[in-house]
């Protein structure tokens, strides 16, 4: 059991050090230092175009750094000459051939790491693909081709588990399943390390958070952290005289925003907006103590370096 | 669906993987693509049909053809009948195809990424890639060269003109028409290896092998020289037996394509790793 094995040592950790990746004059990944940790689900999260992709395409030593360096459990990757029983990744769930049956894919991996083709099986009951896996890749639905990605990935038993957007395709009880296996994974102690462009996927799955933004790292803490930095979500107010209530609220020095036909007002709690309406007998048809998402969160904090961003609304 | 199936200590220690199970995963993908086997299961009937073909129509015509045409029918005609420019063209276009689309198809599809996620040593893993693919059409040549001959002589033997395997030339003629498989195979897979794409190395690879030779002029020592080191014209110089009908100003030597024979695929086999190692996937 690898635990046993190399107990105390850096199995699990990834560690990036100024990885560095420049594409002719750009620089898709700029200077990224970090470690993601055994036995937690680390979410690593940024706008579309962030240098995710090419991030973890480094970490696998499928694309050379242009300076910096990527180890996982002390070694660079490429170092390794079989992968599988170190890392398990799905990049692409397209990354297979089409003509090709899902089990020859598997088996073909699985001979080449000296795995027998009896854990094939496994993986393959293990993703609910053991009816299908006979029939070519190429006619699989997207979500289909992501559990055989999985697949790939559990196949070898990792310490180390990589995934690239592993719930894009996925029906919501695919999306479940998903996130009952990361933290099954993580609660045995492996490194499960998993990108993604909506805050929503991660809310509910990750322990720790990477966030980047333009290649460069914009935050590393726990989802608790983050998600304290992102409380003070002020409170939602309906008021029949909602003039008046401003006024009053204006008065007492918290901060008031007019929207969707209510008030958002800040600096000041539920119970104090109720008292002061109370006073001046201002009905009040909706009070509520209002948290900022996870998500709004995100894209204030990503909003400076969103790569893509869409034209003005029409 | 199931819980996790497998704890973490199952899979264990197992064996420690070695070349030989890289070559068995290369053997495992090969044969696992149906298209492959379809476009050799095409190929052999239409490399043995056209050889046949030429024999019947020699042994139909026979009592026809003049003295001088009868007197080196054998061996010039008769292994001509065996290997002819167009199969040889059919057989490097088909087998040039399938080392192209062998390597570049890998690429185009993704593959790559996680074959080389799974095993990071990606030299071995070519290397392996590129045996297996040797092996196999080096098999797959001799079957069709082989065939080729024996039914093209059984039938030219209807009028007593057919050669055996034991007449001078006929064992050359027989190998190298069978090792332009392999060589072939091994051309395309260093184009896939090199354009990545897989319709751009076909078209590539077809261009390398057969357009090329027909745009090479023989008539100055340095072109003839351009000409004698291309796979189609070495085959074409191995095939040819008996005397020669037109004296070329710059022959080509019987060792001379022998060597372009050992050369190309030598290059074309290290170019496959090589090209593989040094370039982001």
């Amino acid at each position: 059991m690898w635990r046993a094995r190399r107990a105390g040592s850096l199995v699990g950790m990834i560690e990036l050090e100024g990885l560095t990746k420049r594409f002719g004059g750009r620089t898709v990944v700029d200077g990224l230092t970090f470690g993601v940790r055994p036995g937690r689900v680390t979410g690593f999260l940024g706008p579309n175009g962030a240098g995710k992709s090419t991030t973890l395409r480094m970490v696998l030593g499928l694309c050379a750094p242009t300076s910096g360096a990527a180890r996982v459990a002390g070694v660079p990757f490429r170092d390794r000459a079989r992968g599988l029983r170190h890392v398990g990744a799905l990049l692409d769930a397209g990354d297979a051939h089409g003509g090709r049956s899902g089990v020859a894919h598997l088996w073909a991996l699985a001979r080449a790491n000296g795995l027998p083709r009896s854990r094939v099986d496994e993986v393959l009951a293990e993703v609910g693909l053991a009816d299908a896996a006979r029939r070519r890749v190429g006619g699989w639905s997207l979500g289909m081709r992501q559990r055989l990605g999985i697949a790939v990935a559990l196949l070898g038993d990792p310490p180390v588990l990589v995934f690239d957007e592993p719930l894009n395709g996925l029906d919501p009880e695919g999306v479940r399943w998903v996130r009952g296996l990361f933290r099954g994974l993580a609660a045995e102690g492996r490194t499960v390390f998993v990108s993604s462009h909506l805050m929503s996927e991660m809310e509910h799955t990750a322990d720790d958070l990477v966030v980047i933004g333009r290649g460069r790292l914009i935050a590393v803490e726990s989802l608790a952290a983050f998600s304290a930095r992102a409380g003070g979500g002020g409170v939602w107010v309906r008021a029949d005289d909602q003039g008046a209530l401003a006024r009053l609220l204006a008065a007492e020095g918290a901060g008031v925003t007019r929207r969707d036909g209510g008030l958002l007002v800040t600096g000041v709690g539920a119970r104090r907006v109720g008292e002061l309406a109370a006073e001046r007998r201002v009905v009040l048809s909706e009070l509520t103590p209002r948290r900022a998402s996870l998500e709004e969160a995100f894209m204030e904090l990503t909003a400076e370096s969103v790569e893509y961003a869409a034209g003005e609304g029409r | 669906m199931s819980a996790r199936t497998a704890p973490v200590a199952d899979v264990g220690e197992g064996r420690r993987p070695r070349f030989p199970d890289l070559v068995v995963a290369e053997w495992i993908r090969f044969r696992s693509l149906r298209s492959t086997w379809w476009a050799l299961g095409v190929c052999a009937p239409v490399v043995v049909g056209i050889a046949v073909n030429a024999a019947w129509s020699d042994q139909a015509n026979w009592p026809g053809y003049g003295p001088g045409v009868k007197e080196i029918f054998v061996p010039v005609w008769a292994i001509r009948d065996a290997f002819n420019d167009s199969a040889a063209m059919i057989m490097a276009l088909v087998l040039g195809a399938l080392g192209a689309t062998a390597v570049a198809g890998e690429h185009a599809t993704g593959l790559v990424r996680t074959a080389f996620t799974a095993v990071p040593a990606r030299r071995s893993v070519m290397a392996a890639k590129v045996l297996v693919l040797a092996a196999v059409t080096a098999l797959f040549g001799t079957l069709v060269a082989g065939v080729s001959f024996w039914a093209s002589q059984a039938v030219l033997a209807r009028q007593g003109i057919g050669m055996s395997i034991g007449d001078p030339g006929a064992l050359r003629a027989v190998a190298a028409s069978a090792l332009l498989a392999p060589v072939a195979a091994l051309a395309g897979a260093a184009v896939g290896a090199l354009l990545r794409h897989a319709a751009g190395a076909v078209a590539m690879t077809a261009a390398v092998l057969l357009l090329v030779p027909s745009l090479v002029s023989e008539k100055y020592a340095w072109s003839a020289a351009l000409d004698h080191a291309l796979p189609l014209s070495a085959w074409d110089h191995l095939t040819s037996l008996g005397p020669e009908m037109i004296t070329p100003e710059h022959p080509a030597t019987t060792a001379g394509s022998w060597a372009v024979y050992v050369l190309w695929p030598l290059v074309c086999a290290a170019v496959v790793p090589v090209a593989a190692h040094h370039r982001d996937v």
